[in-house]
């Protein structure tokens, strides 16, 4: 350890100013972070600083999405073993899963991470973190057949339009990673919906009278039309996006971000009543006959619930707004399902439409306050 | 009774070294400072030079705006030095002590026979009017307004911060005298306020004129800006007072025995302080005559007048600050920490956030905090972790964005007449950013005090 940290800091003058290599000194700067927690000590204001970090909360809330990797890697084997009729045991499944994910996590990290050091570069700001936890996130939200290419572009475009030109880390307006999905969504809709996509055949052929369709797309027939049982729903052997099946991880994944007081339990709380409120109130009224909980069961409902409405920089900020904030996604995710047939799935436009309000949400609670205040100095 | 208000955001700083409660030296003055940096919106005039001979109570300099606020030597002896930095600023007075103790003498009239305009004066005259701070702003009070009331906290909930009642022990008629003399400055009253766990304990819920509030829960409840807010909030175009308890005792000392002692009993504590106790020491001590409680075997060490929340870096030769009574040392964190941030367990720090299990692991275990920022300074990110150490009702996030842009209407309809630095601190701690939080404040205050004036 003291070995690499005289190395460390031998090459150091080299990146820094005037140095040979001075133009990398973000990307050095990013690395040598990454490996020493640095010596630097507080100069004004407080004295002693908490030991926590951005860096160790992204750490938290990629440490929560890990069940949901796993599984979707497991899942993604499983389906194809089922479309073709295999008899692949634990083993060969997991592997197929994991070179079918392997390529779409490179390809969103070099793209990724290659367009954020550059900018931190041009800047001469240091790297954020918080690309770490976007990347993670957004091979789980495509479906697992999409082009490498197509998902480069979308990659490159929500860092570039969804983050950068704000200003970064923690100016953005919308979830970087729904970005992404969104202009795979509306870019390429061929690729991106259809019952065809979900499932990776690879070089198999399907079995006769093998579908691969989600539950959300056969619940648009109704309740009779959905093939899949409840508990299969629930633990997550079904078609979809590689991350949002697992329902069952996505909760060990709530419970993380919830303990580490990493993710807002009011939004996902909020979002789960909007959600089965909406879907009782359809159901009551006989605008469908799927029951409310069926919803949580399905899509990517929870998944976005969970680890895409309750990013922090993008949702609302104020206790009060979050609560108005979480609820509309649930409501407005279901209103989307139920009564729009041409597209099944409604959690990322609600999100990125709340993400749009957010800031509103917050002026209206701060108003609140601001008018308390001025009443204050009134009454006196 | 007195009416009471419980809060619940906030941290109690788990810090080892608090100070047992003894007295383990009485510092003799040898070389003190007045510093002109502590009081706020002060522009000082000189009224010494170096080699004067001065007695404890003779003015050093005077405010320029208001020449009748005057700042007094604590203790006899010449004047030292006057030490100037960047554009012959003038940063502090150094008094050398001759060991004669010799003070102005002072001819006030009796207790009962002030009113407000002959309080003002003897407060003025005596060097004592500084002990009184304004809100808005924390700065020295402007004799010529009348206050909507004033407030003095009698908790302290920092983190190691001196125990009121044995620093106080035998002071409670100066602290009588003293609030009775602040009394006739408003009539708006003078609020105490206790932390309810120790109002029985506590001597000064027996003082009388005065109107108690008692509160209860962590740091910064004992705040007194976090206290102004839940007693009676600061409204645009009002003024309180606030002043420390142990200054309403120096200022019923004036009273009670016609001398300007500034003397007071201070915490020496930290983790890198050695045998943390109590000390008897003049105002603007040297930092030198305590360098016995410096530890310095294992590194460099810091030392604050203050607390570690938001005190100030005097090092080894700097002087204790006017409004202080604590001294803080812990050690220097200039190393480096491989892959600290991923550990699982990091024993030997502390989070305010459960991402790191040491807080389930140690419980109530105290922490050798030291310098070290623990990480690197990025945009706001987790904009929620600031309100859980926030107990005032104002938005903190949203008055730091008004600062950061300038905007004069917006701070001010946030709420930046109610806050100082202080009230910052614990944002400043948790925040994960590492954004430098207490600095905007004061860049928010310097720029309403320039706008406003």
């Amino acid at each position: 350890m003291n070995a690499l940290r005289n190395y460390v800091s031998k090459i150091k003058p080299t990146f820094s100013k005037g140095g040979r290599f001075a133009w990398l000194h973000s990307t050095f700067e990013a690395f040598e972070s990454f490996l020493f927690v640095p010596d630097t000590v507080t100069v004004r204001g407080v004295h002693v600083r908490d030991s926590v970090d951005l860096k160790r909360t992204i750490t938290v809330a990629m440490i929560a999405l890990l069940p949901s990797v796993l599984f979707g890697m497991y899942n993604i084997g499983y389906q194809h073993n089922l479309a073709i009729g295999g008899d692949m045991g634990f083993w060969p499944i997991v592997w197929y899963g994991f070179l079918k994910i392997l390529p779409l996590y490179l390809v969103t990290y070099i793209v990724g991470l290659g367009i954020e050091f550059a900018s931190a570069q041009i800047k001469g700001h240091q790297v954020n973190e918080g690309f770490l936890f976007t990347g993670l996130i957004i091979p789980l939200i495509v479906p697992v057949t999409v082009p490498l290419w197509m998902l480069g572009l979308a990659v490159a475009f929500a860092v570039i339009f969804g983050k950068e030109v704000f200003g970064g880390t923690g100016m953005n307006i919308w979830n970087p990673a729904l970005i992404a999905r969104a202009f795979l969504f509306f870019s390429y809709p061929n690729q991106m919906s259809g019952d065809s996509i979900w499932v990776s055949l690879g070089k198999g052929t399907a079995l006769d009278g093998f579908s691969g369709a989600t539950p959300l797309s056969q619940a648009g027939g109704g309740l009779a039309n959905i093939q899949y049982s409840i508990s299969d729903m629930f633990f997550g052997f079904i078609p979809g996006s590689v991350g949002e099946t697992s329902k069952l991880c996505i909760l060990i994944g709530a419970f993380i971000l919830i303990y580490c007081g990493v993710g807002s339990w009011k939004i996902m709380l909020s979002s789960v009543a909007g959600g089965l409120l909406v879907g009782w109130l359809a159901n009551v009224a006989g605008a469908t006959d799927i029951p409310a909980y069926y919803h949580l069961m399905m899509g990517g409902f929870l998944f976005g619930t969970v680890f895409m409405a309750t990013d922090p920089v993008t949702a609302a900020q104020t206790e009060c707004g979050k609560w108005v904030y979480g609820f509309l996604i649930g409501a407005i995710a279901v209103v989307i399902r139920l009564f729009n047939p041409g597209y099944p799935e409604g959690m990322m436009l609600a999100i990125l439409l709340l993400n749009t309000f957010a800031p509103l949400i917050d002026h209206c609670v701060v108003s609140r306050n601001v008018k308390r205040r001025l009443n204050r100095a009134k009454t006196v | 009774m007195s009416d009471h208000i419980r809060l619940k955001k906030g941290l109690d700083l788990p810090i080892a070294g608090a100070a047992l409660c003894k007295v383990t030296k009485t510092v003799t003055p040898d070389v003190v400072a007045v510093k002109p940096t502590d009081f706020r919106g002060v522009v000082p005039r000189l009224l010494v030079h170096e080699g004067d001979p001065v007695k404890a109570g003779s003015p050093l300099f005077a405010d320029k705006t208001n020449t009748d606020i005057v700042f007094v030597s604590p203790v006899s002896g010449t004047v030292e030095a006057v030490v100037r930095g960047d554009k012959r600023k003038l940063l502090a007075v150094t008094v050398k002590a001759d060991g004669k103790n010799e003070s102005v003498n002072y001819d006030f009239p009796k207790l009962s026979q002030l009113n407000r305009e002959s309080a003002v004066r003897v407060l003025l005259s005596s060097g004592l009017w500084p002990c009184i701070k304004q809100r808005p702003y924390g700065v020295v009070a402007n004799p010529n307004v009348k206050p909507k009331a004033i407030f003095i906290s009698a908790m302290n909930t920092a983190p190691l911060a001196a125990d009121i009642d044995f620093t106080l022990v035998n002071e409670f008629d100066a602290v009588q005298a003293g609030v009775e003399l602040l009394g006739m400055l408003t009539d708006g009253g003078v609020h105490v306020s206790l932390a309810a766990g120790s109002y029985a304990g506590s001597e000064f819920h027996k003082l009388k004129k005065v109107v108690f509030h008692t509160f209860d829960g962590p740091h910064p409840a004992g705040n007194v800006g976090v206290q102004i807010n839940h007693i009676s909030p600061i409204n645009k175009g009002e003024t309180v007072w606030t002043v420390d308890l142990f200054l309403v005792a120096a200022i019923g000392r004036l009273l009670t025995k016609g001398v300007c002692d500034l003397s007071r009993t201070i915490a020496v504590a930290g983790p890198a302080a050695n045998n943390p106790s109590y000390v008897k020491v003049p105002c603007g001590v040297s930092m030198q005559a305590l360098s016995e409680y410096f530890n310095t075997e294992k590194g460099e060490v810091r030392v604050i007048s203050g607390d570690v929340l938001s005190g100030e870096n005097v090092g080894r030769d700097g002087f204790l600050g006017f409004y202080s009574n604590l001294v803080s040392v812990i050690p220097e964190g200039n190393y480096f920490e491989m892959f600290g941030w991923c550990k699982p367990f990091r024993l030997k720090k502390f989070s305010f956030s459960r991402s790191y299990w040491s807080r389930f692991a140690c419980g109530k275990k105290k922490y050798a905090m030291d310098t070290n920022t623990n990480g690197e300074e990025r945009a706001f990110v987790v904009s929620d972790v600031y309100g859980k150490v926030f107990p005032m009702d104002i938005y903190p996030v949203y008055l730091l964005k008004a600062i950061l842009a300038g905007n004069i209407e917006k701070m001010e309809e946030l709420g930046i007449y109610e806050v100082i630095e202080e009230d910052f601190a614990l944002c400043e701690y948790v925040d994960p950013s590492k954004i430098e939080i207490q600095e905007i404040v004061r860049k928010g205050i310097e720029l309403m005090m320039k706008e406003m004036a």
